[in-house]
């Protein structure tokens, strides 16, 4: 630390001897070289420790092994290291550094990992045609770039879309109901809704299974896929169109009532334009997690080969049971279009992701260039 | 106006119409009559009488939590919003009862407005929506060019023209603590009220804003009448004509000790309360 | 002084016609809600119950599935399964967590904050399909050497034995607990994270200043101030984590082969979950199959629940308080 000091004053060049102010900044360094050579001398050192003992003497093999080894090597020498050159304390602390830098990136790296695989497996078949053709000329002896997936891509934003037309304005109303206008059936209710958030999506599948299609006799449809993902995304809907709802201060309602305002336009013109970035990107995230869906349409869409335009009747194919059918097919380039399914998939959820948090970012106090232009012509702006 | 709606009483004080209607325009007395308010069980004002004259200022005096932000609130029928919040007694408007229905409830807010100690302007709106949004709110309608009169003359009244004039289109969050009270008011002022109620409006502000907020008070008071609950016993003497002194024994609920023209208040007090409030000695 | 006096004034309110319907558009939507909710809930009890009657206690007690053929059906094996599966990826994803939590809100620099949170928001939203594939073409290959090395070497411990019957080469080892363990791992891992960041990002500035005027180092911060505060969010965090983990589907019924004897071997070939138990089971299931289905559902469903409001609960009283949203 000392050595910091004295190296960064020198830097400044500050002459303290006449008392004269001075605009230089002290650079303060948040890691010090030194530092930085305990861990290198560290990581090299284990690097030729491993090497030396590997296979011979432990009972490892294979770059895992390897690396483990390394790992702890490094941990234990540079836990040394520090400890003679600053004592427990800064060891310990140390130590600590190490072990977070670890863990954070044994969480994010995958990411990395699994982005790259996808796009790896899946650029194969990409090819404009599987968003415009269907399966249906599709045989066992096809390569992988004949047919396409437009049959699952079509079935998914209907069954996404039916879904959120059902959801998002029950669901945004219902949020209205528990926080703006709080009636009796308030509490029970916000129970009911945490209570359902907790239906695994299975469980949601079977319920639609069970009462719509087999009780009520109807067939897999769209319709009931789009019925099951409801089930899903309404509670999930209710919920975060609350909290939302919640964030609004709430002197922001009590200057629209002290203007004389009612409820319902201190609601519509007051609370929902504030909250409305954030409506937007929980109803966006919503619509992502949902696109992903797999287990509820296992049981209610039935899976199609050709393009079924009628969410209302007849089987339908949707882009995550695509992939996940033809997974487990023999022919390499059914698993090859699955890979291709699964990467557009993957495409749609970084991108309903990215909008999302960009529409989030903004706050209530953002003007579109839309908005501004009605304004102006009010005068308002 | 001639349709009041069904009530469920016969309001006692006057249920004549055209009374009614002379009652409500141009600035108002209001004249509270033994008001008591609760909260749940807890009785925390009694006893209230006070005379707020139409065109004067009346400033509302004294040490924290003896109810006088939640008197003030009983004047525009805000304190009932408060989940279990309850009141006893009368308030007229200029002779009307505005608890017994025979003005709507948004209407009396709109002519009995408030200004609130944290400003809050509405962050999705700009400078110039939040002016005219109490229009919006209780439903008044205005042509462009009214509009944009009533703007100009608002934001003039409050202080603030001359600074936002090129700036009407930046949202209402966007201006300084002091502008954006300034906002409020001019807020306040568009829909026409005739009693402006203010809840310590410049105990968050800088003594700048608080001069101009003053200034406005001053410049205003012949068309509005104010009411302005105030911490800052200086401002009390330079903005009120009439000042009422506020005081909770413990545990008990809050009560009008004295009242009576400002400079009587301060310099020739009748209670000894009063007069240890007003001479610093606690509070 | 207190008592509750008479005279007390009920202001009239009108609403505004506007304002009624306002009113009961709203309301109207809440009770739609409510009634489907509670239907939902309703006809799966009802269902459930219906297969109960059939088995009885034996639910409870039966490892086998076979209730089309008047067999008997229990999830004595299902949901022991169903349980290491979770636990397995709570043992890796708790500490895994702990410490992004703590790069996050501690460690990393602080423009990197936002987009650190981003990444692991965006790691919450992939589908956790993608995960099942990545999991059984490029990791299991790669755990199943681990698995082998785990037998090997670790064998004593009744977790990582393996039946002496199937030898220890590689093809027993794929499929089994621990590879499908790992997989729900990562999924779970955001969750925890999140709500652990969240918690320790609330840790009061005041204390860990105090801490570091006395001389303390980061690592003294974080164990003197923002674990102990954050301890409600750990515990909240994971039990999150769990409701998720054994709530997961796609992601096992990729990976595991089923099997209908519980063990205490997480390596070895052969596990299951009440999800995937109804996943590959529902198409060729009859009535009295579906009811039990059913019935292993809202087993699930109710243990999800369990533990989702306990996590609330304990997120709510801890120190951190109502601010955290679960």
């Amino acid at each position: 630390m000392a050595l910091a000091l004295r190296r960064n004053r020198k830097a400044a060049n500050v002459d303290r001897r006449d008392g004269a102010p001075t605009d230089e900044k002290i650079r303060i360094k948040s890691v010090e070289s030194i530092d930085v050579t305990v861990l290198i001398g560290s990581a090299i050192s284990a690097f030729a420790l491993v090497q030396l003992l590997y296979e011979t003497f432990l009972p490892l093999s294979g770059a895992l092994g390897f690396i483990v080894v390394w790992y702890v090597f490094f941990l234990t020498i540079s836990w040394i290291a520090v400890r003679e050159l600053r004592g427990t304390v800064r060891a310990k602390d140390h130590l600590a550094r190490v072990l977070v830098w670890t863990g954070a990136s044994l969480a994010i790296v995958p990411l990395v990992l699994i982005v790259l695989y996808v796009i790896g497996k899946g650029y194969q078949a990409l090819r404009p045609q599987f968003f415009t053709e269907d399966q249906r000329y599709v045989g066992a002896l096809s390569d992988s770039t004949e047919g396409g997936g437009a049959h699952a891509i079509i079935g998914t934003i209907q069954q996404v879309g039916i879904a959120s037309l059902i959801a998002v304005p029950l669901g945004i109303t219902t949020a209205v109901y528990l926080n703006e206008v709080k009636g009796r059936l308030a509490r029970p209710l916000r129970t009911v809704v945490d209570a359902m958030s907790a239906v695994p999506s299975i469980v949601a599948g079977l319920f639609i299974y069970a009462a719509w299609i087999l009780a009520l006799g109807n067939q897999q449809t769209g319709l009931a896929g789009s019925l099951a993902l409801s089930v899903l995304f309404l509670p999930t809907v209710t919920r975060t169109a609350e909290v939302v709802l919640r964030l609004v201060p709430g002197g922001l309602r009590e200057a629209s009532l002290a203007l004389g305002g009612t409820e319902w336009r201190t609601t519509s013109r007051v609370v929902l334009p504030t909250s409305r970035s954030g409506l937007v990107t929980a109803v966006i995230l919503g619509v992502a997690r949902v696109i992903g869906e797999t287990a509820p349409l296992i049981l209610t869409v039935g899976g199609a080969f050709i393009l079924n335009w009628n969410p209302l009747s007849g089987k339908q194919d949707s882009l995550p049971f695509f992939v996940f059918r033809l997974i487990r097919f023999p022919q390499e380039s059914q698993i090859a279009r699955a890979w291709t399914g699964a990467l557009v998939l993957m495409i749609l959820v970084l991108v309903l992701f990215v909008i999302a948090r960009a529409i989030g970012g903004r706050g209530p106090d953002h003007i579109g260039r839309l908005k501004k232009w009605r304004l102006q012509r009010k005068g308002l702006a | 106006m001639t349709d009041l709606g069904t009530t469920t009483e016969i309001p006692t004080v006057t249920s004549n119409v055209a009374t009614i209607e002379n009652a409500l325009t141009g600035a108002a007395g209001l004249i509270a009559s033994n008001v008591a308010c609760w909260f749940g069980a807890k009785k925390v004002l009694e006893g209230v009488s006070l005379d707020m004259a139409p065109g004067q200022v009346t400033a509302l005096i004294g040490p924290s939590g003896c109810g006088k932000s939640t008197f003030l609130r009983t004047l525009n029928r805000m304190h009932e919003l408060v989940p279990g919040a309850t009141l006893g007694g009368e308030i007229l408007i200029n002779g009307v009862d505005i608890y017994r229905g025979a003005i709507p409830v948004t209407d009396v807010r709109r002519r009995i407005g408030m200004v609130f100690q944290k400003p809050n302007p509405f962050p999705a709106m700009t400078v110039a929506e939040n002016v005219v949004s109490g229009l919006k709110l209780s439903g008044m309608k205005v042509s462009k060019s009214e509009r944009e009169e009533l703007i100009e003359s608002c934001l003039t009244k409050a202080g603030l023209w001359n600074e936002v004039k090129n700036r009407l289109g930046d949202p209402g969050r966007a201006l300084s603590g002091g502008q954006q009270q300034r906002l409020c008011i001019a807020r306040s002022l568009a829909v026409s009220p005739q009693v402006l109620l203010m809840d310590e409006p410049c105990s968050a502000l800088d003594p700048t804003s608080t001069r101009r907020i003053e200034q406005t008070i001053s410049e205003i008071s012949e068309s509005v009448t104010i009411v302005i609950v105030t911490h800052n016993m200086q401002q009390a003497q330079r903005v009120s004509d009439r000042c009422a002194f506020f005081l909770a024994a413990e545990n008990e609920p809050g009560r009008i000790i004295e009242e009576g023209l400002t400079k009587d208040i301060f310099t020739n007090p009748r209670d000894s309360r009063t007069e240890d409030y007003v001479n610093g000695r606690f509070g | 002084m207190n008592e509750v006096d008479g005279a007390r004034v009920t202001p009239v309110v009108h609403r505004s016609k506007v304002d009624r319907a306002y009113r009961a558009v709203a309301t109207m939507s809440g009770t739609t809600v409510f009634l489907v909710m509670a239907l939902i809930g309703g006809f799966l009890l009802y269902r459930g119950i219906d297969a109960l009657r059939i088995s009885g206690w034996g639910f409870i007690t039966e490892s086998q599935w076979a209730p089309d053929m008047g067999g008997a059906f229990g999830i004595a094996a299902v949901l022991p399964y169903t349980i290491s599966i979770a636990l397995v990826a709570l043992f890796l994803a708790v500490p895994i967590s702990v410490a992004t939590a703590l790069f996050i809100t501690e460690y990393a620099p602080r423009r990197l904050r936002r987009f650190l949170t981003a990444t692991i928001d965006l790691l919450a939203a992939v589908p956790s399909l993608i995960y099942g594939l990545w999991g059984l073409f490029y990791l299991q290959p790669r755990l199943i050497t681990l698995s082998k090395w785990l037998a090997d070497n670790l064998g004593f411990i009744p977790f990582f034995e393996v039946n002496e019957d199937f030898g220890t080469s590689l093809g027993v080892f794929p499929s089994s607990t621990f590879v499908a363990g790992v997989i729900v791992s990562l999924m779970v891992i955001p969750i925890c994270t999140s709500v652990m960041r969240e918690v320790f990002g609330q840790a009061p500035p005041g204390e860990r200043e105090g801490a570091m005027a006395l001389g303390g180092t980061r690592w003294g911060v974080v164990r003197d101030v923002v674990l102990p505060f954050g301890r409600g969010g750990i515990i909240g965090g994971s039990m999150l984590g769990l409701g998720r983990a054994l709530g997961e589907t796609i992601a096992v019924t990729l990976i595991i082969s089923p099997s209908f004897d519980a063990k205490w071997s997480i390596l070895e070939q052969g596990s299951n979950s009440i999800a995937a138990l109804i996943a590959l089971k529902f198409s060729e299931s009859t009535e009295t199959g579906i009811s039990a289905l059913m019935a292993a559902g809202l087993a699930l469903f109710v243990i999800t629940l369990l533990v989702n409001t306990a996590a609330s609960s304990v997120v709510n009283r801890s120190r951190s308080g109502s601010a955290t949203e679960i």
